[in-house]
């Protein structure tokens, strides 16, 4: 199953096949999907029908009463969600979303198009719960729920990142991250979940994160980052585990804990941490920002991340910083509160070092990182040297779920133009919020569907491209842990040439530390511009 | 198929008033008793749907963020687009309702040579639908004239404004050839581009054919077939003052117009035209993005089966020891 070279797979054909799309039945190609979840990660957390099963296979080993269970849910769904219900209803299908899915432009499949996307499970809605559907069937857009249409409606519900990009331009606001998220929790009352979802999401549940980093594990990669450090910076940095009485909670995406250039980022916020004496403290156990829970179901996004506040409390902390992630935030700025509030035993948010109050942030108490940094250099607490990111050429890749469920767009560019002296953004059509996902959102990010990930991720290839020929572009810059592991092969296949780094990685190369040593290379280990070498 | 369903559907519904009141002479059903039901089905069926909507739980603050958040005084934050206030959210959907906003900012992606996207900006579908649905509210509030004696002045004057070109007997309005222009072009929109063609259902075709056959009544009863006006407001003003009466000798062509419309009435509360009422209710919209600093409370929130630092600390204890780091229990 080699991936097509990138000539071959830009070849898109649009054209929609000759018979309609509910006479077109679903073909499950490989490099499209990922491979099935295991049982024993189903049974870790106690979901149901846990059975070794195969995408391939006819027989996906459903539970007898599948299509009721089905029903059933989808009822229970309908009268919890407003937003579900509303959204199966007023579509009018203008076609308004068709071509701004990133999935559809790099793959032509018209099943792909966010309403048709959505006219998958709207078919089964009509056809159980209106009139219309009942009577008229197949001419009111109805049709019967049966194991075919469950394996198309389970093939694209994880062929879309709930990235939102086509509710920015969707008339009614129609959200088919909603959709999707909804969908899959149906999938999941089947016990028809991913394994690169389940795997990571039972991690979680016992170790506290996604990678099954184990307290000790989680010890040792710091320690190597502070040694690394040293030898860069010649300063000694001994950071905190699960101390309790710190002002400050730090929690990351773990992938910034484990994988590169991912723990380039974590060495870079180490090293502003302690520059600015800051009172924080890391936790083994609130191990982890990011959420696949979200990628199976509310509730099970709830049981993963009830251990941030849980830990919060128990080490009897003022307030969390948190650190780049993309749908982490989503999930922190709009359900924690709601989840997990009233948050009445940690304290507003203060900055220590310049006092700033986080107003916007003083009910559910939890600060991203980029707004702590930018704050920081806005009233010139930070010795920077921007020199020092000489070399690179930065443009930002604006995530996905912190633009479109949140909206930080100038914070992290703030930090950029401070820390680097070349930056270019890509064109607005493609940044802030009609930013192109990086293909492998919502827990896509594995390695069997690569091809769905490279089309996936072809349109934000192409915008980097466009600055990488106009301006020289070497350096994707992004605040999210998922694009740092999945933008780097993205780039590799369509604008060979350029890198991908977290923004404080940049921080922290751009940092001058008191009392540091002449540095001669980034954290990287490359030379500094101007230094070393020819 | 979708297609032809429907426009045999409208033929077939203008067949019912042509053998209705022209064969079995059922005047008084076709201009008292359908138009009545109808309008009871519209009223009701609206009030059921947007009920049902209403009750069900927004258990979560989900709105799309199109702009900079706020956070710091010193960073300008989009006070429409990503709306921290309840004022910044009537504004973003005043915008919406009455400007179509999200449609405004429409592109179109095309694959060129390179391999290089390209985004052009598209408004064609923001132009047609806003046309559409102005001149369809303008045509509508025009249509008072026929419900109220004397008429009230806020209708003459949008008549005088509307028929302000003064050309031809009787005046003809701007609205009625654009309204008719703008349906046309979403038609067609949906049978030329292939994608939309694909995507379209009887539900989206019948809609349209059946407001068409409304406007073009509605234009032949007023410019080409010239039809008694004063029997007709006979029959409008008997309906709302609920004493109905059926002068003799109106001509078909009004029957047709009037039972399209209640047709049209009738099957609103049903139909995907149902988003006139839900666009108000959308939650990506309508709500501000302030999660972080108002705690948004879901109704049905529950308890939820967790795994305890205690679990966590009993599992890892060695491991933890070895590595130095503080436990609860020592």
């Amino acid at each position: 199953m080699a991936t097509p070279k990138p000539e071959e797979l830009s070849k898109i054909d649009y054209k929609p096949p000759k018979t309609g799309w509910m006479d077109t039945p679903v073909e499950l190609r490989p490099g499209m999907y990922c491979y099935a979840a295991k049982p024993k990660s189903l049974e870790y957390v106690g979901l149901p029908n846990p059975r070794s099963w195969s995408v391939k296979d006819e027989d996906w080993k459903l539970p007898d009463n599948w299509k009721e269970i089905f029903i059933e849910g989808l009822r229970e769904r309908i009268n919890k969600y407003r937003s579900f219900r509303l959204f199966l209803d007023i579509c009018v299908r203008c076609g308004a979303c068709a071509d701004k899915c990133h999935y559809f432009i790099g793959s032509g499949d018209p099943k792909n198009m966010p309403v048709l996307r959505a006219e998958l499970l709207r078919s089964i809605y009509r056809k159980y719960f209106t009139t219309s559907g009942k009577v008229m069937g197949k001419i009111a857009g109805a049709r019967e729920l049966n194991t075919n249409v469950l394996k198309e409606i389970w093939y694209y519900a994880f062929q879309c990142s709930e990235c939102r990009r086509c509710s920015v331009f969707c008339p009614y606001g129609i959200d088919t991250a909603e959709i999707t998220i909804l969908m899959r929790e149906l999938l999941n009352l089947l016990g028809l979940n991913i394994d690169w979802i389940m795997g990571p999401v039972a991690n979680c549940y016992r170790t506290g994160n996604h990678l099954g980093l184990q307290p000790h594990t989680i010890k040792d990669s710091f320690d190597m980052f502070c040694s690394d450090i040293e030898t860069i910076t010649g300063i000694k940095i001994e950071p905190t585990f699960n101390r309790k009485g710190a002002e400050i909670l730090v929690v990351v995406p773990s992938g910034d804990l484990f994988a590169d250039p991912g723990t380039f980022n974590t060495m870079g916020e180490l090293m502003l941490f302690h520059e600015l004496g800051l009172d924080y403290t890391w936790s083994t156990f609130a191990s982890e920002g990011g959420n696949f829970g979200f990628f199976t179901s509310n509730e099970m996004a709830k049981r993963l991340h009830t251990k941030i506040y849980a830990e919060a409390k128990r080490l009897k902390v003022k307030w969390i910083l948190g650190g780049e992630c993309g749908h982490m935030w989503r999930v922190w700025h709009q359900y924690h509160n709601t989840w997990f509030g009233p948050i009445d035993f940690l304290e507003e948010p203060v900055s220590p070092i310049t006092g700033t109050k986080f107003e916007h942030a003083k009910s559910n108490k939890i600060v991203h990182i980029c707004e702590f940094t930018a704050d920081l250099i806005r009233h010139g607490k930070l010795n920077l040297d921007p020199k020092r990111n000489d070399n690179l050429i930065v443009t930002f890749h604006d995530s996905c779920n912190t633009s479109r469920g949140m909206g930080i767009f100038e914070e992290p560019r703030f930090i950029i133009k401070n820390v680097c002296n070349n930056f270019y953004d890509m064109p607005e059509t493609t940044i802030r919020e009609q930013t192109f996902c990086c293909g492998s959102g919502s827990g896509l990010n594995a390695s069997e569907n690569m091809e769905l990930r490279l089309r996936g991720g072809f349109p934000r290839a192409n915008a980097v491209r466009h600055v990488q020929q106009k301006f020289g572009v070497n350096m994707l810059a992004c605040i999210c842990a998922i694009d740092r592991a999945a933008l780097p092969p993205l780039m590799n296949y369509w604008v060979p040439g350029v890198d991908v780094t977290g923004v404080h990685e940049l921080v922290g190369n751009a940092l001058v530390m008191k009392g540091e040593k002449k540095r001669t290379t980034n954290l990287r280990g490359e030379p500094l511009p101007g230094v070393g070498g020819e | 198929m979708g297609l032809l369903f429907s426009l045999f559907t409208v033929v077939a519904l203008v067949i019912i008033v042509f053998i209705g009141v022209k064969a079995a002479g059922l005047n008084y059903l076709f201009a008292v008793i359908i138009p009545y039901l109808a309008f009871l089905i519209f009223l009701i069926g609206v009030i059921v749907r947007v009920v049902r909507w209403g009750k069900v739980p927004v258990p979560f603050r989900i709105p799309t963020t199109a702009g900079q958040q706020k956070s710091f005084p010193w960073i300008k934050y989009s006070k429409i687009e990503n709306p921290f206030t309840s004022l910044g959210v009537i504004i973003r959907m005043a915008f919406e309702v009455l400007l179509f906003r999200s449609l405004f900012r429409n592109l179109r992606t095309e694959l060129r040579e390179g391999p290089r996207l390209a985004y052009a900006s598209s408004k064609w579908l923001w132009l047609f639908g806003l046309a559409f649905h102005w001149t369809f509210f303008i045509i509508l509030t025009r249509h008072l004239r026929l419900f109220f004696e004397p008429v009230p002045g806020f209708v003459k004057v949008i008549e005088s404004l509307d028929g302000f070109f003064q050309v031809g007997a009787p005046v003809l309005y701007i609205t009625d050839i654009i309204f008719l222009a703008a349906v046309t072009l979403l038609f067609l929109r949906r049978v030329v581009i292939p994608q939309l063609r694909y995507i379209s259902l009887a539900a989206d075709y019948f809609p349209l054919f059946l407001i068409f056959s409304i406007g073009a009544s509605g234009v032949l009863m007023r410019y080409f077939l010239k039809t008694d006006i004063v029997g007709i407001k006979q029959i409008t003003m008997g309906l709302v003052t609920f004493h109905p009466v059926v002068p003799s000798g109106i001509s078909i062509i009004f029957y047709i117009h009037l039972f399209l419309v209640s047709v049209l009435f009738a099957y609103f509360p049903m139909s995907k035209l149902m988003h006139m009422a839900g666009v108000f209710l959308s939650p990506t919209r309508n709500l501000a993005n302030n999660n972080r600093a108002k705690m948004h409370v879901n109704p049905w929130n529950y308890p939820v089966k967790v795994h305890t630092y205690e679990e966590y600390e009993e599992e890892f204890r060695d491991k933890m020891i070895a590595a130095g780091i503080p436990l609860d229990k020592e």
